[in-house]
């Protein structure tokens, strides 16, 4: 018994995985003591604001900067002039295609960068860019993805109009940008021409913003007398940025240093290299003073990376009895004006071939076709996982359909379909190794909890009350997801392998100092990663210091998107810390006067086996590391560590959501959401639980109200907060969460990462629910947004409402 | 972000606060409480060259009841209104349409009397106003009149407010004990301007309707009062028949521009459900 | 060039005295000349409540306030919510159940929060859903910030509180 509590109280000191440790980002937070990009002053900084075009497909006829630069306080107008002698006027983007820095010669999309103006302060420069008169000549625009591929379609790409080649095979069509396919087309096809029942459903994701809370904006200084580049910025991977800042620029990486401060959200908006930035840098250089540049609310809705916007046709080839023996899909990929997806390489719909799911479908064929429009660029972003959102979407989407045309309840379909737990790990006919999942007990979990039956039962009784105001549907999803990008055989950003790293160093005291290749934007690592430490060095995680985001002092590492900070640095992290461990033994060995194999290490001490009163703590090891060794050990208590996974990591998850439609105005109301998440082994269960209902309050937003809605003519409609969905704290419905733990086989410490699950399961989830209220009047899809006005609009057209 | 720049004034009376209207002209504009026009001169929509707060007059603040009539002053924020035990009690129509404007933030600066006279057809207190039968002090250097608030609302962003004019007050007549009230809007999110609002203040006598006003908010170029609706009520019961036949013609005088939160179809559809479920509620509370 | 006005007025607690012009925003002055910069800038067009401070007793956007009105006035941005070394209750609920995951939108929810149990010491849920509709958060999902204020709420009324996330969990003695 004493035992029991002693271990307990160690455990509690140390603040290992399991624990719901408090997080060390708070105190600076909480009282204000952030540092986000904007808080960044220096001596003689300046303030950059862009001047952008107001139509969505124009030629740049002349460009007059002389009101502006005569005005006072202002120190520089750049245009595409400028940077052409420095060869920066367009730059190369993360999808293999380039982007105009500043436009040269044409705009391509609303709001596109055309001039750079720098002033002594926000207040002169946003005077100043008033003035700068630009003169455009209009071209017809095109929004449609299947419109910009017709025969006459305007070009976008006159840059690259002649190229029969993009960075991802042929092009067919000037607005066309590739063509990725995957699977085996034939025997797909043959599956289909033979099967019992085939289902087809077309469906639109349409495209939102990921709307982190801080813009995104950066602080550049070149130092004229060191002739050193430092840039605070708003960025998930400040080395990649570091390297790419190097090519553009011909300064060595040795003397770029990226900062990544406090970062207000990122979400996937903050990946990609921006037009802002590159100007900030250029005129660092040029003036020799800081530039600071900050994008307002609207800029970044307009004009940075955007997601979705993938329209999808999905099919299924089935058995009668609901066995799932095919599946095929077709997307037009909306990119906008410019590729500038965040996409590992070798892939241009990121892992959108997840889409066979949980489920064990034996035969798959995927073509997705990249397509340019004058809208602005991106396409993955907001917790997507690299096109899994889409991907997850179609296929539960699917399923319900095939499950709505048998007649059979999609639970039960899903049942027969899963994918069991003794075929893992599971090769999918896309070529994806899934590492370990058990998806019938949480999904029964599930069930139980809502108590599923009742739910169908009263659901009945409504669908059987014509008077009855509320409809009511019920959604079940359950996903799979791919996170943890990646293996560097498949992954690789402009190249560079998506490894990534952690270093570690104990001091004489016994405290550590911990640094990784990720950047945390508000996901806690400083938090977590020292919990991992914690438990598998046994030094306890208050006395751990966690930095990450300085690319002078932090390894080198692919940034922290698409869940893959605890799936790859975790590792690394993990790894590093048994290197610690392990030289630690020999010295604690050495202090016992004992050899390595008779000394065990016991949460935060090594003890001599047999002998349980005689041991070294950590503390007592860290201080002889640095002045008493066994023979022929070098000094000191480090280790690095470069972590190349071995495969990607797949959570699940099962959801369930219960909510009502008001026939007469199209309102819902959410009754329910039950929300169970597997994530492998949990590092700390507060940390996850927050994530879950950030997720799943973003997924609310995308399913029941974001768009991005454009006119004819190219006009983006609605770039504010006023029209743009966030839901407040009255909207968001209230999350129950829940978990089973299925770890990793792979990962050292058997953890997936868990924090873009919500978003990705909870959206179809929403649709499922949201047809599922009209399922028994024969709707079988329904595209999202839910607003109340399209949800209305599915009323009247069933003959529900009074008008 | 960053408004153009121009002169600031803070009359600490409202004889100052008219001389300057007047001195200043076209160029000038009254600052309330700041929520509607800062934000359009941040975009540059707005570009005044004059901005007179009015954030000093104590006389334009306060909410008192004098001789079966609310006086309210001008200046006073929506979180007093919703905060006043008088309007709780006296006036509670008041403070339900002011809970359902905007946010906590705004509704500590936003004022009556700002909602009121800017003119846009998205603010919530004109139809409030209609129903309660409000009327509202103007002064100018010619002095003070007395105008209804029925047909102050002239089209987008005018009203019968005249240049060189400050609205000082807004007056009610005491609803009598026993009047049903609701202010049901319909809105994409809270904060949002209404996609379809409906003011009624609705009185019984025995089993019918002795007296009611209905108000529509954001559906045409004003808030406007649904005249016809009401006279289909007077000296009926309020049954499904009679709200039916409210509402038809409530939306019958819709005339709502299409933007994000809908189109003709579902907004002039639901002026008729907010106007259906308004009467409804006001039904229930009133005396019968 | 712009005639500057000089403004004189509390800020947590201080006299402060700043020269503007009359355009200058409230949340300009604090961040760039007062370099206080808890307050954040979220948007533009008034929405998301990052730059919510305390004026006069009332939560307001200082993104929608001119500087030149705070004068006299008394301002409280967080970084005057501890005091004397001591964090104020609400700071203390935030982290005890995890109210913040970025921090960009904290601040602002701090001070709107301060003003809300000043007003109602013993808020429901809805009313704290409510009466914080003002202030966007794209993170927690609001729910952790419920009842990080709902905490505070009970701190202040001098009751007992502990964390909804002890540190060792049932889960966690288990997989031990």
């Amino acid at each position: 018994m004493g035992n029991l509590d002693a271990n307990l109280d160690r455990l509690a000191a140390l603040e290992g995985m399991g624990c719901s440790r408090k997080r060390r980002e708070d105190p600076r937070f909480i009282q204000g003591k952030g540092t986000y990009v904007d808080d960044i002053k220096m001596p003689g900084m300046l303030f950059g604001v862009m001047v952008r075009s107001p139509y969505a497909h124009a030629r740049v006829k002349k460009i007059d900067k002389s009101r502006a630069l005569a005005h006072p306080g202002v120190h520089a107008v750049l245009t595409a002039d400028d940077l052409k002698p420095l060869k920066l006027h367009w730059m190369p983007t993360l999808a293999g295609d380039v982007q105009a820095v500043l436009a040269d010669e044409k705009v391509c999309f609303q709001n596109q960068e055309v001039a750079f103006v720098v002033a002594d302060d926000r207040y002169v420069a946003a005077d100043a860019a008033e003035l700068v008169e630009v003169e455009y000549e209009e071209l017809p625009a095109v929004v449609d993805p299947l419109a910009a591929l017709a025969p006459d379609a305007p070009v976008i790409r006159e840059d690259i109009r002649d190229k029969q080649t993009g960075a991802h095979g042929a092009r067919r069509h000037p607005n066309h940008i590739f063509t990725w396919n995957s699977g085996d087309k034939d025997k797909t096809d043959r599956v289909f021409d033979h099967a019992d029942v085939t289902v087809k459903q077309e469906m639109l994701y349409p495209r939102v913003h990921p709307c982190p809370l801080e813009t995104c904006g950066c602080v550049a200084s070149f130092d004229k007398v060191r002739g050193d580049l430092t840039v605070y910025i708003t960025s998930q991977a400040p080395h990649v940025v570091r390297t790419v800042v190097g090519l553009l620029s011909a300064i060595p990486e040795s003397k770029i240093r990226i900062i990544s401060p406090d970062i207000g959200g990122g979400f996937g908006n903050k990946v990609g290299v921006y037009p802002g930035y590159v100007v900030s840098i250029v005129a660092s250089i040029v003036l020799g003073r800081p530039v600071k540049w900050i994008e307002s609310r609207s800029e970044n809705l307009s004009t940075t990376a955007f997601a979705r916007d993938y329209l999808m046709t999905g099919e299924l080839a089935a058995d009668s009895d609901g066995r799932i023996k095919a599946l095929r899909v077709h997307v037009t990929a909306d990119h906008g004006a410019f590729d500038a997806c965040a996409d590992p390489t070798k892939w241009p719909a990121g892992m959108f071939h997840v889409c066979t799911g949980s489920y064990a479908i034996p035969n798959a064929f995927v073509s997705v076709d990249g397509v340019y429009t004058n809208k602005f660029p991106g396409g993955v972003a907001y917790r997507c996982s690299f096109r899994v959102t889409e991907a997850v979407y179609l296929i539960e989407r699917m399923v319900d359909v095939l499950a709505q045309k048998l007649g059979i309840d999609k639970v039960e379909i899903r049942l027969l379909n899963f994918i069991r737990k003794e075929q893992f790990p599971y090769t999918t006919p896309l070529g994806l190794e899934y590492d370990s999942g058990d998806y019938e007990p949480a999904l029964k979990k599930v069930l139980t909890a809502v108590d599923y039956p009742a739910l169908r039962a009263e659901q009945a009784a409504r669908r059987a009350d014509p008077h009855a105001e509320w409809l009511m549907g019920i959604g079940v999803v359950n996903f799979t997801e791919i996170v943890g990008a990646g293996p560097s055989k498949m992954c690789d950003i402009l190249g560079v392998g998506m490894f990534d790293s952690c270093e570690i160093r104990v001091h004489p005291d016994g405290s550590a100092i911990a640094r990784m290749g990720t950047i945390t934007q508000g996901q806690g690592h400083q938090t977590t990663y020292a919990q991992i430490i914690a438990s598998e060095a046994g030094i306890p995680a208050s006395a751990i210091t966690v930095e990450e985001g300085d690319t002078s002092t932090a390894p080198y590492g692919l940034g922290t998107y698409g869940s893959r900070s605890t799936p790859v640095a975790g590792a690394a992290v993990a790894r590093a810390s048994r290197k610690i461990r392990e030289k630690a033994r020999r010295i604690a060995a050495h202090l016992l006067e004992a050899s390595p194999g008779d000394v065990e290490f016991d949460l935060d001490r090594f003890v001599l086996k047999g002998s349980p009163e005689q041991f070294k703590t950590i503390k007592e090891v860290a201080w002889a590391a640095y002045n008493n060794v066994p023979e022929g050990m070098e000094m000191g208590l480090e280790a690095v560590d470069y972590y190349d996974p071995p495969n990607f990591t797949f959570p699940f998850g099962a959801y369930v959501c219960v909510l009502e439609v008001n026939r007469y105005t199209g309102e819902t109301r959410v009754r329910r959401f039950y929300a169970l998440d597997d994530c492998g082994t949990r590092i700390n269960p507060m940390i996850i639980e927050g994530q879950i209902h950030g997720g799943l309050t973003e997924g609310f937003a995308v399913a029941m109200g974001q768009e991005m809605p454009y006119d004819e003519a190219g006009n983006l409609l609605g770039a504010t907060l006023l029209d743009y969905f966030v839901p407040t704290s009255v909207e968001t419905p209230h999350w129950e969460t829940d978990f089973t733990v299925t770890p990793s086989p792979h990962h050292p410490i058997g953890a997936k990462g868990v924090a873009e699950s919500p978003h990705v399961g909870s959206i179809p989830c929403f649709t499922s629910a949201m047809v599922d209220a009209f399922a028994h009047l024969g709707v079988t899809h329904m595209n999202m947004p839910h607003n109340a006005w399209r949800v209305w609009q599915q009323c009247r057209a069933l003959g529900l409402t009074r008008q | 972000m960053i408004p153009r720049p121009f002169e600031y004034h803070a009359p600490r009376s409202l004889p100052e606060a008219i001389a300057l209207l007047n001195e200043h002209g076209e160029g000038a504009k009254l600052l309330a409480g700041g929520h509607s026009l800062l934000p359009m001169m941040k975009l540059r929509f707005a570009e005044p060259e004059h901005l007179i707060d009015l954030g000093k007059l104590i006389e334009l603040k306060g909410i008192r009841e004098v001789d079966g009539e609310i006086r309210i002053g001008a200046m006073t924020t929506e979180n007093e209104l919703i905060w006043s035990e008088l309007l709780q009690t006296r006036c509670p129509l008041l403070v339900e349409g002011a809970r359902q404007i905007s946010d906590p933030q705004v509704r500590y600066r936003g004022t009556l009397g700002g909602d009121i006279s800017h003119g846009d057809p998205g603010n919530d207190h004109p139809a409030l106003m209609i129903v309660l039968d409000a009327s509202f002090v103007l002064v100018g250097e010619r002095g003070e009149r007395v105008v209804p608030a029925d047909g102050f609302f002239v089209g987008t962003y005018t009203t019968l407010l005249e240049p060189g004019e400050i609205m000082t007050e807004i007056r009610i007549p005491t609803p009598a004990a026993g009047t049903g009230y609701c202010y049901a809007k319909l809105k994409r999110k809270t904060g949002d301007f209404a996609t379809a609002a409906t003011a009624v203040t609705l009185r019984m006598s025995g089993a019918t309707v002795s007296e009611v006003r209905i108000a529509l908010t954001n559906v045409a170029e004003t808030a406007i009062r649904a005249t016809d609706a009401e006279q289909s009520l007077r000296g009926k019961p309020v049954d499904e028949a009679s709200i039916a036949e409210a509402a038809r013609l409530a939306m019958s005088v819709c005339a709502p521009v299409a933007d994000l939160r809908g189109d003709l179809d579902y907004k002039t559809a639901m002026a008729g459900e907010m106007t259906r479920r308004a009467l409804a509620t006001a039904y229930a509370r009133a005396a019968h | 060039m712009s005639r500057k006005i000089m403004v004189s007025f509390k800020l947590n607690g201080k006299e402060t005295d700043v020269v503007v012009e009359s355009r200058e925003l409230l949340i300009h002055t604090l961040r760039e000349k007062c370099l206080h910069t808890g307050p954040h800038i979220g948007c533009e067009t008034s929405h998301c409540g990052a730059c919510t401070v305390d004026f006069d007793g009332m939560s307001v956007k200082s993104c929608t306030m001119l500087t030149v009105q705070a004068e006299g006035a008394e301002v409280m941005t967080v970084e005057g919510l501890a005091q004397g070394g001591e964090l104020h209750a609400l700071q203390e609920g935030f982290t005890q159940e995890h109210g913040l995951q970025c921090g960009f939108c904290t601040p602002g929810m701090l001070m709107r929060a301060y003003r809300l149990l000043q007003e109602n010491p013993n808020p429901s849920e809805e009313e704290i859903r409510y009466w914080m509709a003002g202030n966007l958060c794209r993170c927690t999902g609001y729910q952790n910030i419920v009842k990080a204020v709902q905490y505070a709420a009970r701190k202040l009324r001098g009751e007992a509180v502990e964390t909804s996330h002890p540190l060792m969990a049932a889960e966690t003695a288990a997989s031990h």
